[in-house]
């Protein structure tokens, strides 16, 4: 530990949420605390540090990834979806409507990773079935609501956009 | 004019127009949390702000001969480095105990570990830094010479003459023992038509709040003041607890209660990692955070369970239970956790087993003991899980024995619904429950006769699937009787004020806090009710030490039935005011208007005459155009706390249905179901919500979680990889149906619901393993029911 911890700064270049970023930074550094501690980009959450609950789910390019076991610098050149970004793009209203209506949030803590996850489950596959939407969302833990009201948001998503509600 | 406006008061909760209470509306602050714009307590940056990281004991029991920190001081970025030595001297020891929990001891514990660690993950010292990363650099430079003692951490053997004494003052490991002995248990036995018995294990888990806890101190030395941003569920407890033992004045500590990640019972204790960054930061004279990560969760927040017990049932020859006996041992680490002690779950389930049930007679012993592990202390549905557990285990085994359908003995069993108010047979008052009203609605959801067949039909093919009962009782809204009876700084009441603003919106604050059980939602609902305004228009403040009322805060479901009430009358006394001013403003009579979607109406019409904002525009801009010997008050604080009982029981019945694995020893749960009673229901959306969560977090206890200890107290399995929690894809959906039993003791008439699902799954899941495994002779009383174990149980490990 101590020995990375002398690696010299190092300069990374990113766009977040469609703003080019350029910090020094140590190469230590994960994309997470990146963007919590250098960008305040606290939407995205640190729930285990060592890949397993999902609350740290951002979009980097063109999937999602951990931002807890993916360092900044390996992020250097890509582009960066986090929660805020996705909230304010406006592609996915229709999501995140259908999480506050169907109550699929308790304590929120993770809420960010399962929208980006339920997002990218939808842009993939997007007549999945409820076991199908439970599988996916295996990789993201919540340990308030049981699930059921995630999954069920989740569904009522891929109908609606199936059926042209979107 | 007030003998018309207390016949309005005279209105109950329930006669309102445009009424929230019973609408499944969405909670008002989901969507900043949906949105990533939550403000969860590590989120918060403060100037000049430090971070504190925690060496830790790497011993379940060892002495501390030496410390060395001076290459930890001379590390980047460090500002200090604090043993627990110095913090003992800058800050008073707490003791767990509880008095009116006769004979129990404790002694005074200080935040950091001072010359022996007594627990793996004890925190021994302080390293504060720049940054979060710079202070876990350095603490790996810090150096103690440890001797290394004897560890007692097999609960069984903390009381034998040879194990290590943690705490040499007191000669054993006893912590406390409490008995009951009602009826006479011997004559039942004697004239029994059955016994059955079982031993049961409740592995000790812990909470994993996905949130880990967090603090941020700040005293400002100009000011003499303490504010504390803290994830929390008690904030005015965490206050009385900083300015006790920091020596504070209580008007000189804020707690600010932000976004709370999850808290299960596990953010409302005094954790020495906590409290050290406020003295910290007392210290440093700036703002301090510590956050802990999840490898120190697992070693230093509470854990829970750690049961085991010698549970007996007698039956007579007409399949009535005549005798329940239980011999409960829990081990609890090295202290009581302060302040609401380690003693609670013991005593909740020595208070709970057989509490659905007529039983003539009881007889338990508990004995709670220390060991070297982490503490444990009060996680969701304390005690429940346990004795709802113990006590369907039995009652299925009896009537087997008794050869009687399991749903038909429960119908002989449980207590009749028009035989209240009485007492369980441990002495604890009930005030009204609906056990046969909540079984027959059960029955209505699932289709039993087609289950029984299908378990006959799958059995031919041998498909091995089972289905298992749990009826239970929930303790929820105590009085004070739970523990400030006992001395603890534990308040049973809550407040709530209403005040309008000048544009005619509510503003309520109150004194319980929101960890997503939709607190907040509860609150908007019956102030807007209360008042006669849309939910839209109401703003709730909460966890905030010097902006809201004195009251508990969030835990064992107190916060519908007490703030719930308190927001009640607050928001009928701000009616009644508005009313008044309106009656003069209009010249009406105060008791012939009413307030309806914020408009001022004639009540018996509906007919508009202004509007509210009208209302808040003359009284705060136009004083003078109201009458001079008048002055209007448009803000009202009412508070509430319940007498009438010690708790308000609710009462529930889960059934599950699944399938065992008999090569894998994997279980699938193929149904589940509960009914609930929590009174009335303020939004069936959060209240059915509730219980699925909770019914999740019984299935992880009962299949899945379990913290795993070497005999010498090493932790194996403290991180998120390797300690399982239940995940999407096992997880069924789960159907909720409710009774309704409101308690008259308020006008609300609502009751908690937040245990109820955590309480009653794992004795559900239990049931049906065993009737699964029925034909193959195997018989499972532990928990977690890992497939090891049930392999282990059917023979083929
Ligand atoms: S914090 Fe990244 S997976 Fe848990
Ligand atoms: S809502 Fe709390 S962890 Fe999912």
């Amino acid at each position: 530990m101590t020995e990375t911890a002398r690696l010299p700064e190092v300069e990374v270049s990113l766009t977040v949420n469609g703003e080019r970023v350029t910090r020094r930074i140590e190469p230590r550094m994960t994309l997470v605390d990146f963007l919590r501690l250098e960008l305040e980009l606290t939407g995205s959450h640190v729930g285990c540090e060592h890949g397993v609950c999902g609350a740290c789910t951002v979009r980097v390019d063109d999937e999602i990834v951990r931002g807890c076991l993916m360092f900044a610098v390996q992020a250097d050149g890509t582009n960066v979806v986090t929660i805020e970004g996705l909230a304010d793009g406006g592609s996915e209203d229709d999501l995140l409507e259908a999480f506050r209506e169907r109550n699929a949030v308790q304590c929120g803590f993770c809420t960010p990773g399962m929208v980006m996850t339920a997002s990218d489950l939808l842009a993939r596959y997007p007549s999945a079935s409820r076991d199908e939407i439970r599988e996916f969302l295996s990789g993201n833990y919540c340990r308030c609501t049981g699930y059921q009201a995630i999954v069920d948001a989740i569904e009522k998503v891929s109908q609606s956009r199936a059926g042209g509600g979107r | 004019m007030s003998d018309q406006v207390s016949d309005q008061g005279g209105l109950t909760i329930h006669d309102r127009p445009n009424s929230y209470i019973g609408r499944g509306v969405p909670r008002p602050n989901a969507r900043r949390l949906i949105h990533g714009r939550g403000t969860f307590t590590d989120d918060i940056k403060l100037p000049r702000m430090v971070h504190v990281a925690y060496v830790r004991s790497p011993f379940a029991h060892a002495d501390i001969l030496s410390i060395d920190t001076s290459a930890a001081e001379a590390a980047p970025g460090v500002v200090a480095v604090v043993t627990g030595a110095e913090f003992a001297k800058r800050i008073t020891p707490w003791e767990g105990v509880l008095t009116h929990l006769q004979g129990m001891r404790s002694p005074p514990q200080y935040p950091l570990a001072v010359d022996r660690a007594r627990w793996q993950g004890e925190p021994v010292v302080a390293v504060v830094a720049e940054t979060r990363a710079q202070a876990e650099d350095a603490i790996e430079l810090v150096q103690i010479d440890w001797k290394e003692l004897p560890a007692a951490t097999d609960m069984m053997r903390a009381m034998d003459a040879d194990a290590p004494v943690i705490h040499p003052e007191y000669g054993n490991n006893l912590c406390w023992e409490r008995n009951v002995d009602v009826g006479d248990v011997d004559a039942a036995y004697a004239s029994a038509a059955a016994v059955v018995e079982d031993s049961f294990v409740f592995s000790r888990h812990t909470g994993v709040t996905l949130e880990p806890r967090v603090i941020v101190a700040d005293y400002n030395a100009g000011e003499e003041k303490l504010t504390v941003y803290h994830a929390t569920q008690g904030p005015h407890m965490i206050h009385a607890i900083l300015s006790k033992h920091l020596d504070l004045p209580e008007h000189c500590v804020r707690i600010v209660c932000k976004d709370v990640g999850g808290a299960f019972g596990i953010k409302v204790h005094t954790y020495g990692d906590e409290i050290g960054a406020a003295v910290l930061s007392v210290m440093l004279k700036r703002p301090v955070k510590f956050a802990a990560d999840r490898l120190e969760s697992f070693t230093s927040d509470i854990h829970a369970r750690d049961h085991r017990i010698e549970g007996k049932m007698a039956v007579d020859k007409d399949g009535r239970i005549t005798a329940l006996e239980i011999d409960d041992i829990t081990g609890i680490g090295p202290y009581s956790m302060y302040p609401r002690s380690s003693g609670i779950e013991l005593n909740q389930v020595l208070n709970l087993a057989g509490g659905s049930y007529d039983i003539g007679s009881y007889r338990a012993r508990g004995r709670v003991v220390f060991q070297n592990k982490p503490l444990m202390c009060q996680y969701r549905a304390v005690g429940h899980p346990i004795a709802t557990m113990l006590t369907e285990a039995l009652v299925e085994k009896a009537a087997q024995a008794s050869g009687i359908d399991v749903l038909e003995f429960r119908q002989r069993n449980l207590m009749a619904d028009d035989d209240y108010p009485r007492n369980t047979v441990s002495g604890v008052p009930l005030e009204k429950l609906s056990h046969h009203a909540a079984l027959a609605k059960l029955t209505g959801m699932i289709d039993y006769d087609g289950l029984r067949k299908d378990q006959a039909a799958s059995r031919e093919k041998g498909v091995y699937r089972g289905i298992g009962f749990a009826s239970m009782i929930e303790v929820t809204s105590p009085s004070p009787a739970f523990y400030g009876v006992g001395g603890a700084p534990i308040s049973a009441q809550d407040g709530t004020t209403v005040r309008l603003d000048a544009k005619g919106n509510v503003i309520v604050s109150s004194s319980v806090t929101e960890q997503g059980q939709g607190a907040e939602s509860m609150l908007a609902q019956i102030a807007a009710t209360a008042v006669g305004v849309d939910m839209a228009n109401v703003r709730i403040i909460t966890g905030d030490t010097e902006m809201t009322p004195y009251g508990g805060g969030t835990w064992a479901s107190r916060g519908t039935g007490i703030a719930g009430e308190a927001t009640v009358r607050a928001g009928r006394a701000l009616r009644e005011q508005v009313l008044e001013v309106a009656g003069i403003m209009l010249q009406s009579d105060a008791g012939s208007l009413d307030i309806r979607a914020g408009k001022i109406v004639d009540a018996d019409t509906g007919n508009e005459r202004m509007d509210l904002a009208e209302v808040g525009r003359v009284v705060y801009y136009r004083g003078d155009t109201l009458p001079k010997d008048y002055q209007a008050e448009l803000v009202a604080t009412r508070h509430y706390v319940p007498k009438a009982y010690p708790f308000a029981f609710t009462n529930g019945i889960h059934c599950c249905h699944l399938e065992v694995d008999t090569d894998t020893g994997i279980v699938k749960i193929l149904g589940y179901w509960v009914v609930e009673d929590c009174g009335t229901v303020i939004n069936p959306l959060l209240v059915d919500d509730q219980v699925r969560g909770g019914v999740v977090q019984g299935i992880g206890g009962a299949l899945y979680e379990e913290c795993i200890y070497s005999p010498e107290g090493q932790l194996l399995n403290g991180n998120l990889a390797d300690y399982l929690v239940p995940m999407a894809f096992e997880m069924p959906d789960i159907e909720v149906g409710h009774v309704s039993t409101p308690t008259a003791d308020s006008e609300l008439g609502a009751k908690g619901a937040g245990e109820a699902g955590t309480a009653g799954a794992p004795a559900a899941i239990t049931n049906a393993i065993n009737d699964a495994l029925m034909p193959l002779n195997a018989r499972l009383t532990i928990n977690p029911m890992t497939p090891e174990r049930i392999l282990n149980a059917i023979g083929k490990v």
